[in-house]
């Protein structure tokens, strides 16, 4: 345990400094959200005067909940295209060669992802609170909203983390991020789910994040749903992706 | 090497003037259509991400349709501009990126040892640029069709959607090609991707400058040109010929591809001096 311990500290730390140290890595980790925010809640607030929309705390409220979970899973995504460029420069062969539990490596770079969400995620609201925001959820609701980021943001870098050891090359950028996009837009993200219609409609009903996403709007706005689905269904993907991350590691260690 | 021999066949038969110009910018020119259609992974992306907003957001949005005095019932008929604009703004990228790797691996420096003229080098590297704005308004337009989307100019009106889209594309390439004269590296070049993202953002892309609510957002769009490119396609499908909307489209195209080409001759001079 110490050894696996000691491996993910060390990935973690190395992440998280690679992160603060280059503005190119994490300037547009902050600086996208911020400006889907302002795109969103800004440029499209007159959605709200949509028939039957209902949204007590406002659309800059209910676009605040997309892009929070939208920055915790791009936080997980853009750790998965700093780990592919480590295979790529060589630096992953020789991290594999050092730890002495490489299970650790893929919980150093979770680790890592969640603390530059921490960043985002902390950005993303002061902004949002100097826009205007209503927060209407109590501070346990609070605490779960956070919560679903958290959990967000461990399942995409799982997968980010898995897909970049498969195939061990900064190219599979678009693969990493493209899957993650999609279901993020195929969930409500301009109105709520009963004013959708067409193919829409039936995709995000299908879609697990329409649930994350109406239980995020639902504890900021005090009045909880799909609390529990969301929770559930993030957990399940949580142990899915961890598999899959830990074969992708597998993979990486048969191809040295 | 094929473009180096150009030139020199070129200068050997004694082309000059304006004839010559227009061959050596077409030798150029061939060359880079060549290697943009041979990178067939880097034009599939640019090609179908638009496509995806566009029938992602085409029914996400639909419901503005229902806000007082929007446009239109039909929420694609509306934005079928975006892909457009999106797609000319990965031509940038792409043009800025093939120009940098020209610098970048010394081929511009070996062509500037040839008789090849300034302007030719210029204008001829965008000449992938081009044949990509084509293919892609082309593209858009027929999936615009395909989806229900239809044009209220009529006939008529798709061609001069397409001449405006591909001057667009041309404009956005120029711009590529000018940060890539600038910058010298392709990195820097993708790390400027997300400004011309945001500038499309920040524009009537997806609701019409009139309903849009909160002040500032409002005003960033009346001053963003963007919104006038934007307008200028949009006014094809949903309004007809309006007068207004065409010229201020062309002339804010025009300009961007007149600003960018200026300010490229010496930024390519001083490129060229610098090697």
């Amino acid at each position: 345990m110490r050894r696996f311990l000691s491996v993910t500290r060390g990935v973690a730390w190395r992440s998280i400094h690679n992160t603060i140290v280059n503005p190119a890595i994490l300037v547009p980790s902050i600086v996208f959200p911020l400006f889907f925010l302002v795109a969103f809640a800004g440029g499209l607030s007159r959605i709200s005067d949509v028939p039957n929309f209902h949204y007590k705390p406002g659309y800059t409220a209910f676009q605040f909940v997309f892009v929070f979970l939208q920055s915790a899973a791009f936080g997980g995504v853009f750790t998965g295209f700093g780990i592919a460029r480590d295979f790529d420069s060589g630096f992953a062969r020789r991290l594999m060669l050092s730890a002495p539990r490489r299970s650790g490596i893929i919980a150093g770079y979770a680790v890592g992802a969640l603390m530059r969400w921490v960043i985002t995620g902390t950005v993303v609201t002061i902004a949002a609170l100097i826009a205007g925001m209503n927060v209407s959820g109590n501070g346990v609701q609070l605490v779960g909203l956070i919560g679903l980021g958290i959990i967000m943001n461990l399942v995409a870098a799982l997968w980010a983390c898995g897909i970049a050891m498969f195939t061990r090359t900064e190219q599979a950028g678009a693969l990493i991020q493209m899957p993650v996009f999609l279901l993020l837009f195929l969930a409500p993200v301009f109105v709520p789910i009963n004013l959708l219609t067409s193919w829409i409609h039936d995709v995000a009903n299908l879609n697990p994040v329409t649930a994350v996403l109406e239980a995020g709007r639902g504890l900021l706005a005090g009045s909880p749903i799909k609390v529990a689905l969301a929770f559930g269904l993030l957990a399940g993907a949580a142990a899915l992706m961890a598999v899959f991350a830990r074969r992708g590691l597998a993979s990486a260690e048969r191809a040295g | 090497m094929a473009v180096e021999l150009a030139a020199d066949r070129l200068h050997a038969r004694g082309s000059s003037g304006a004839a010559g110009l227009i061959e050596q910018t077409l030798a150029v020119a061939r060359r880079s259509a060549v290697r943009t259609l041979r990178q067939r992974g880097l034009l599939i992306f640019p090609l179908i991400f638009p496509l995806l907003l566009f029938g992602i957001n085409g029914s996400a949005l639909s419901p503005a349709t229902r806000i007082p005095g929007f446009p239109t019932h039909h929420y694609r008929d509306f934005l079928i501009a975006m892909p457009f604009i999106q797609g000319a703004m990965f031509v940038a990228i792409t043009a800025g990126v093939d120009l940098a790797r020209d610098i970048e691996s010394g081929f511009l420096n070996r062509l500037a040892l040839t008789p090849l003229r300034t302007e030719a080098m210029l204008v001829g590297q965008l000449g992938g640029a081009f044949v990509l704005g084509v293919v892609q308004a082309i593209v858009y337009l027929l999936v615009g069709f395909a989806t229900g989307v239809t044009l209220v100019a009529g006939v008529g009106g798709a061609l001069v959607l397409l001449s405006l889209s591909i001057l667009i594309a041309f404009a956005f390439a120029s711009l590529g090609g000018l940060l890539a004269l600038r910058l010298g590296t392709g990195e820097a070049i993708q790390g400027i991707f997300p400004l011309l993202f945001v500038t499309l953002f920040l524009s009537s892309s997806s609701l019409p400058r009139n309903l849009i609510k909160i002040d500032w957002f409002k005003q960033i769009a009346t001053y963003n040109p963007v919104s006038y490119l934007l307008e200028g396609i949009r006014s094809l499908v949903i309004k007809g010929w309006d007068g207004q909307a065409l010229a201020l489209g062309f002339g804010f195209a025009m300009a961007l591809l007149v600003i960018a080409v200026g300010l490229s001759a010496p930024a390519m001079r001083s490129r060229l001096a610098r090697a």
